[in-house]
């Protein structure tokens, strides 16, 4: 298990390597940095002056080099927008983010997991018809445009929820966070709802799958042989095996969670990474971009390893495999 | 040949028996229809300014305008027919939905193909790097390109097709590699008939009925897609408002209580993307061999 | 007399599919007594396991036990609410299933299956209840059950997976077992260990046991008494060897002889002619008539349980001996 782990780390390390590459050669050598980072009124002598201070006569894998030092040491340059540290601005929009990225998946997993176990215990009833239908809409419907919908209901028509901002927040152990305060809660619930709505479709018709395959197994007739109680049987027996996949689903779906934030943010300017990215790609602050990506490149890699190994614990098949390989 | 008949007549039966199903193929036909009938059946040419009139701008569904024209779906900002606007905004939709998806099939069935055939080495850095791109939501992929690249018809083509090429190439190789197995393609190799001609013309066809599923499942992805990257300022230039251009344009007026420039729209998108998605979904079970009776 | 453990009059148990009502079992009646073996032998979709399940009142929908009674020690089980019935389950009467690699569940430790069974029923801590599954592993014949507790069904074989199976359902020391051809997915070799120490536990314990199987070798070296299906009833009932020496229904004979047997080398096999009739298109009537090389006119009419001498039942209108 240790030894396992141990080689996700190393895997997880080579892919932050090759993604560090595909994204310094996206930004850096597509386009010329000097035409934004110098002004358009510099002489001859000023842009080779700015050139050479930048490391641009160099070749491209020495270029790499120090882009790869300096970001190790955390420095991914300055925002031409704001002239602060990009990580930095990277890092102080990262809770709010996390906030509402945690918010979706949390309404996702509560409520799309009990309704598909429901709809798959029941397949016939006509609640389990209704949550078929309504998931079918759910994951067809374009995130933003069920964020529009929600505000015209519920900010322009009825006025019970604001239609933007993060409210006030309240610091938790030194993070702002919103869901602390009633105002806060307030100006969480409509993004949440509105990211979360997709990936609890996708969980309701997932769990509802493997719920259905799971009841027809011998298992689950053998667990109501022994008398066990219905509680228990679902809640344990049918649970447990559908966990697995579930719990996949959900870490590789945090990651797009993350990234769908982008659009959700956008519509309801919650001051969000994934807001400044879009500000920063309108007015062209290549490295905020860049560390935007860095920043959410290392947070899949590291969602990926965490899936793997708490797949690995909840699949004993699988810890199996894998000490033997 | 009869074979791939009875087939096809079991698939067509077997997809018929979903009354839900039927209704989305119905509405996909009539949306496609209107996507493509769209300069004959729109009330007005939404892009001919000479035809706009300002005066008419912003008016609620059902408004008249001065010569007597009805706006079933309202007005926008520019005095533009809604109705109008949505008909011509499906059929760029559409369009680059289906190109996109048409194109990354292509590409990914194809890599996924050799990648399947050669095996080894090729094959394990090949799927490595699906593997990898697959990680990462589409829509990021997506959205950095166009960062770089700029607004264009052709650019959000490109990069839709860069960003579900994987997807395709994923489920033919693993397609392929059942198929492999099997003794038609030993027969074929035996009788050394040229590579490309195996590749082609025996493994392709077989691997078809997944790859029209997920071939579905992507269209509904791409609209979705470039709705949405369009609606963020970065994919169709505004010279072609696709129905996520129209909605964006029409989000500042929602919040003054003028709904049907976003909503209309919208609804649109959305009865595109549901009835796609009805007709995939039932594909789906109805080409998987462990569903079907 | 005392009362039989199990005893099933009239037995109907059905299944409403879309394309008609599916008589799975159709009428069956039959006993077993404390410490005997009861063979309950039919081809598959005869309706042997589905009488099995009904017992457990564990038959799903579509089907659902339309007429007579199942009384186990006394007690109609039919009578009894769903948390009656979950209460009698695993506790006075357990099942073994017939496949080993798909009755465990593959994400929970043996130790936690059998414990649970354990605690389904009685109040007792988790220590007492680890306690009592390692000594059910022993009693099954498995070597150091301390540390097989902590083991997850796929590091097991599937003998001995159907030794666990079998340790579960024996651990609140049920009055009845039901066993669903346990052996059947086995190796021969482990077949023939299962069958010894099933017999010797059961007899043991002193419960009653309804062996479920389509083989009539496993029943002639196992049970006391046989009872044979035919599309959803039992047409010949009996002491064992009495049956299996001297058929009376031709279904019996018919299966008797398509055995291979070591004194009949060299002849070809017999065997029953046609196929056993869909349960969904039941003819009226004798439902063997159609293979039947003794079926008659009368044989349109239902035949009517007969009893013999000593003490057998059959149900056919021209047995192979006088009754």
């Amino acid at each position: 298990m240790i030894l396992y782990a141990f080689r996700r780390l190393l895997e997880s390390v080579v892919v932050l390597f090759a993604m560090s590459l595909v994204v310094f050669l996206s930004v850096y050598a597509i386009g010329n940095p000097v035409d934004i980072l110098v002004s358009p009124q510099a002489d001859a002598q000023e842009i080779e002056r700015a050139i050479r201070g930048l490391g641009l006569d160099r070749p491209l894998w020495e270029q790499y080099a120090v882009f790869l030092r300096q970001a190790a040491a955390g420095d991914l340059g300055h925002s031409f927008a704001f002239n602060v540290p990009a990580i930095g601005l990277i890092l102080e929009r990262m809770p709010a983010t996390l906030e509402l990225a945690g918010a979706a998946m949390l309404v996702a997993v509560g409520l799309g997991i009990p309704l598909g176990l429901w709809a798959g215990l029941r397949p016939e009833s006509a609640s389990a018809k209704a949550i078929m239908a309504g998931s079918i809409l759910g994951f067809s419907l374009p995130t933003f445009w069920v964020g529009l919908v929600l505000v015209m209901v519920f900010s322009v028509w009825l006025g019970w929820l604001p239609a933007s901002g993060r409210g006030p927040t309240t610091d938790l152990l030194g993070v702002p966070v919103s869901f602390l305060s009633r105002e806060g809660l307030r100006h969480l619930l409509l993004p949440a709802a509105t990211l979360a709505l997709f990936k609890l479709s996708l969980l309701a018709r997932l769990t509802r799958a493997g719920t259905r395959e799971a009841l027809a197994q011998d298992y689950v007739k053998f667990a109501r042989a022994k008398g066990l109680a219905t509680r228990r049987v679902v809640g344990v027996h049918v649970l447990k095996n559908i966990l697995v996949p579930i719990v996949t689903v959900i870490g590789l779906e945090l990651g797009s969670v993350i990234a769908f934030a982008i659009v959700t943010e956008t519509i309801f300017a919650w001051p969000g990474m994934g807001k400044l990215l879009i500000d920063a790609i309108g007015v062209l602050d290549r490295p905020v971009i860049v560390a935007y990506l860095l920043v959410t490149v290392t947070l899949f890699v590291l969602i990926n390893l965490v899936v793997d190994l708490a797949y690995s614990a909840l699949d004993p098949r699988v810890r199996l495999a894998e000490a033997r390989a | 040949m009869t074979h791939d008949d009875t087939l096809l007549r079991r698939l067509a039966a077997d997809f018929a028996a979903s009354r839900l199903a039927l209704a989305g193929l119905a509405l996909l036909a009539a949306i496609a229809a209107a996507a493509i009938l769209a300069p004959w059946l729109a009330p007005q040419n939404p892009y001919d300014l000479a035809e706009l009139d300002l005066a008419a701008s912003r008016l609620p569904p059902g408004a008249r305008s001065a010569d007597g024209t009805t706006f079933w779906l309202g007005t926008d900002g520019q005095g533009r027919d809604m109705l109008s606007a949505i008909l011509y905004g499906l059929r760029i939709s559409i369009g680059v939905g289906v190109a996109a998806t048409l194109l990354a099939l292509a590409i990914g069935a194809a890599v996924g193909l050799v990648a399947a055939w050669a095996g080894g080495r090729t094959e394990s850095v090949v799927m490595r790097v699906v593997d990898l791109q697959l990680s990462f939501p589409a829509i990021l992929i997506a959205l950095v390109l166009l960062a770089v690249l700029g607004p264009g018809v052709g650019k959000i083509v490109f990069a839709l097709v860069a960003a579900q090429w994987a997807y395709y190439a994923r489920t033919v190789r693993g397609a392929a590699l059942a198929e492999r197995r099997k003794e038609y393609v030993d027969a074929a190799v035996v009788l050394a008939l040229p590579r490309a001609r195996i590749l082609f013309g025996h493994l392709l066809p077989n691997v078809l009925p997944p790859l029209v599923v997920v071939a579905t499942v992507q269209v509904a992805n791409a609209i979705a897609l470039e709705a949405t990257l369009s609606f963020l300022g970065l994919g169709l230039p505004v010279t072609e408002p696709s129905l996520g251009l129209l909605i964006a344009n029409g989000y500042a007026y929602l919040l003054s209580g003028k709904y049907w420039i976003s909503f209309f729209p919208g609804v649109a998108l959305a009865t595109t993307i549901v009835a796609v998605n009805l007709v995939g979904d039932r594909l789906r079970d109805a080409l998987n061999p462990r569903l079907a009776q | 007399m005392t009362v039989a453990t199990l005893r099933v009059e009239n037995l109907r148990t059905h299944f409403f599919t879309r394309h008609g009502v599916v008589k799975a079992v159709d009428g069956v009646s039959f006993e077993v007594r404390a410490g005997r073996i009861l063979g309950l032998v039919g081809e598959s979709g005869s309706g042997k396991s589905v009488t099995g399940f009904s017992i457990l009142g564990l038959v799903d929908p579509p089907g659902r036990i339309v007429d007579g009674r199942i009384l186990l020690e006394g007690r109609d089980l039919r009578a009894l609410d769903a948390e009656g019935l979950r209460a009698l389950r695993g506790d006075r009467v357990a099942m073994v299933f017939q496949d080993p690699m798909m009755t465990l569940n593959p994400v929970l430790t043996i130790g936690t299956q059998l414990a649970e069974t354990v605690r389904a029923h009685r109040r007792v801590s988790r220590a007492a209840a680890r306690d009592e599954a390692r000594a059910a592993l022993a009693r099954v014949g498995i070597a150091s059950p301390d540390a097989r507790l902590a083991a997850y069904p796929h590091q097991f074989s599937g003998g001995m997976r159907q030794r666990v199976a079998i340790a579960i359902a024996l651990i609140n020391r049920p009055a009845l077992v039901i066993a669903d051809e346990p052996t059947t997915a086995l190796d021969v070799t482990i077949q023939g260990q299962i069958l010894a120490e099933m017999q010797s536990l059961v007899r043991a314990s002193g419960a009653a046991l309804v062996w479920i199987t389509h083989d009539l070798a496993v029943v002639a070296g196992l049970a006391d008494e046989v009872a044979v299906m035919y599309a959803g009833r039992i047409v010949e009932r009996g002491p064992v060897d009495a049956v299996l020496d001297r058929p009376l229904h031709p279904y019996t004979r018919g299966l008797v002889d398509s055995v291979p047997s070591r004194r009949a080398r060299g002849e070809p096999l017999r065997q029953i002619p046609g196929m056993a009739p869909s349960p969904a298109a039941l003819p009226a009537g004798c439902a063997f008539r159609s293979r039947c090389d003794r079926a008659s006119a009368a044989c349109l009419a239902e035949p009517g349980a007969t009893l013999t001498r000593d003490g057998r039942e059959v149900r056919c209108f021209h047995p192979l001996e006088a009754p």
